[in-house]
């Protein structure tokens, strides 16, 4: 799922870009098939514009039609089963729901934002706390082998394990639900980067440690100019792995722990017996996932080298 | 009299051998070889791919050490890299996220680092880059230039450390024939002013006669030891197009080429 959701974006990003500097560009360099016969027979700028809107339209035409054939098949589930709301009235509801999603009337009934930031917080802490831990010991595993050897034992014990198999540990350790709920986020997202790290330090081409040796580079210099730079975009597929984990987590975590969040405000809709708030987020969960992933292939491609 | 002796012998091989401990068993690179280089001397080191000659060069920068013998630099025993043996490698090797500037300056800070400041280092990182003609591209990336400037910038991170021995591994084997002759010119005329002492491993017979002092020859391998020493007498400096007439030029080029190829040739593999 994430590799497709992932090829979609990237094929998204690409024809975004050429929709949108296509016009920026003299019109000389705007020749594809399509326009060069335009741009002959009327006026150059106005053939090169008439290609780009067609391009963009054979671009948007696809997911347009993904989505339409979604929202039948949806309405037609709806209409046929009992208390299932189709997209209409999940619409209507989406509406009223997000013109006011800030209101706090009591801490166990606070708006659907409240719920999201704190879901993000959970994330974010859990998730840089496992930065922190697991990018250092993802260079150290990569760098020494006898480091790789001593962890590879636990890291192919516990990877496998459900992170949800945590949250008692985490309730008992930690004596309360939130911390438990970060520990949980902890886990998820350490493997991958601790994994992806070590990878991408292993793989550091001899030639760049020759050149290392030849000049006599101090161990700083080594991680700095050499590792680092190479390691880069290993480490950024692990960060990438580990947010999409860590939000597909989150909400599991939160409906065994409850408090607040999108976790614990779907079970608290279904205690409600409202479906179309249900419905409502399980598509805020998706966007938000998809944003945190596009957010991090923007921060990636920053420090990207190539 | 001992410093004649250390200019004889500023570069000594003595009686190495080397032999890799692989998955597949132990293999025997090297055998007996025993060389003398004096200081200031070209010297190449040719033979067919194999042979072990890159594991010589790589004995000689410190990168491998050897199962059996010594080898010595200045009157020191060789026991790890320094930056008084520059290496050329052979894919250039630079790192491509830091600028022409960038690679070499990483070579001078560490050498001069010490002793200079920023603005000093900037200057020598920028005169060696002048050195190879590359002013023009100093904040380039790696990726963004052909591969002879590429080398070019290999060249000027090994010159800027100013070493006591350059150490070229094929260094001109990955370009084409023009930009090589090119760029052996420059190397030639760089060499010349500067004094240095150099190791060249080639395959490139006409580069090897043009650019020597002396070529080693190298038996084939497994167990490959130095076959022959030609002296290559030629008056300096040399000029491509007039050796091509030089009998003297003929003869060496000749005798290259009947090592290889008549007493020593290898089977096409």
């Amino acid at each position: 799922m994430n590799v497709v959701s992932l090829k979609k974006e990237n094929i998204m990003q690409k024809s975004e870009e050429a929709v949108t500097t296509a016009p920026a560009q003299p019109v000389v360099a705007v020749v594809t098939p399509l326009s060069t016969t335009a741009a002959k027979a009327t006026a150059p700028k106005r053939g090169a514009w008439v290609a780009t809107a067609k391009r963009g339209f054979e671009w948007l035409l696809p997911p347009v039609i993904g989505l339409m054939v979604f929202a039948a098949i949806w309405a037609t589930v709806a209409a046929l089963t009992q208390g299932l709301p189709g997209p209409v009235k999940t619409w209507q509801s989406a509406v009223e729901l997000f013109s006011d999603p800030f209101y706090i009337n009591n801490p166990n009934d606070m708006g659907i934002g409240w719920n999201i930031l704190s879901s993000l917080q959970r994330v974010a802490t859990g998730f840089g706390l496992a930065a922190i831990v697991g990018i250092p010991m993802g260079f150290v595993i990569g760098r020494y082998a006898f480091m790789s050897r001593m962890a590879a034992p636990i890291i192919s014990l516990l990877k496998p394990v459900s992170p949800l198999a945590w949250l008692p540990i985490g309730l008992l350790v930690f004596k309360a639900a939130n911390p438990a709920a970060i520990w949980v986020i902890f886990i998820t997202a350490v493997w991958p980067m601790i994994i992806n790290t070590a990878v991408g330090v292993s793989k550091v081409p001899q030639d760049y440690m020759n050149v290392a040796k030849v000049l006599n580079l101090s161990e700083w210099k080594v991680v700095t100019k050499i590792l680092l730079p190479y390691v880069m975009p290993y480490m950024m597929t692990g960060v990438r792995l580990s947010i999409g984990a860590a939000w597909l987590v989150i909400v599991a975590a939160e409906m065994l722990t409850g408090g607040m969040g999108i976790g614990f405000w779907v079970w608290d809709e279904w205690n409600n017996l409202n479906v179309e708030h249900i419905i409502i987020a399980i598509f805020i969960v998706g966007i938000v996932g998809l944003l945190l992933e596009q957010l991090l292939v923007l921060v990636a491609k920053r420090y990207s080298y190539e | 009299m001992t410093t004649n002796v250390m200019q004889d012998r500023y570069v000594l091989i003595e009686n190495v051998n080397m032999t890799f401990h692989t998955k597949k068993g132990s293999f025997q690179a090297l055998k007996d070889i025993n060389l003398n280089i004096r200081e200031g001397e070209f010297i190449s080191i040719i033979g067919h791919s194999g042979c072990g000659k890159s594991t010589v060069l790589n004995l000689i920068a410190g990168l491998l050490q050897p199962s059996e013998g010594y080898l010595f630099c200045a009157g020191r025993e060789i026991s790890k890299p320094g930056p008084e043996r520059a290496v050329v490698f052979q894919n250039h090797s630079l790192l491509p996220w830091l600028t022409c500037f960038e690679n070499v300056y990483l070579a001078v800070e560490r050498v001069f680092g010490d002793k200079e400041g920023p603005a000093q280092l900037a200057e020598r990182t920028r005169a060696a880059l002048e050195l190879v003609g590359l002013s023009h591209a100093i904040e380039k990336r790696p990726n963004e230039i052909s591969g002879g400037m590429k080398q070019r910038v290999g060249i000027a991170r090994a010159l800027a450390m100013e070493p006591k021995v350059l150490l070229l591994d094929e260094p001109f084997g990955a370009l084409d024939a023009l930009t090589r002759a090119g760029l052996q010119d420059e190397l030639m005329g760089i060499m010349a002013r500067s004094g240095c002492t150099a190791v060249m491993v080639t395959h490139d017979v006409d580069e090897a006669v043009l650019l020597s002092d002396r070529i080693v020859m190298m038996t084939n391998g497994p167990a490959a030891t130095i076959g022959e020493i030609l002296d290559v007498d030629l008056p300096r400096p040399r000029k491509r197009l007039e050796l091509v007439e030089d009998p003297a030029y003929t003869h060496l080029r000749s005798e290259v080429l009947k090592f290889l190829y008549e007493r020593h040739a290898k089977k096409a593999a």
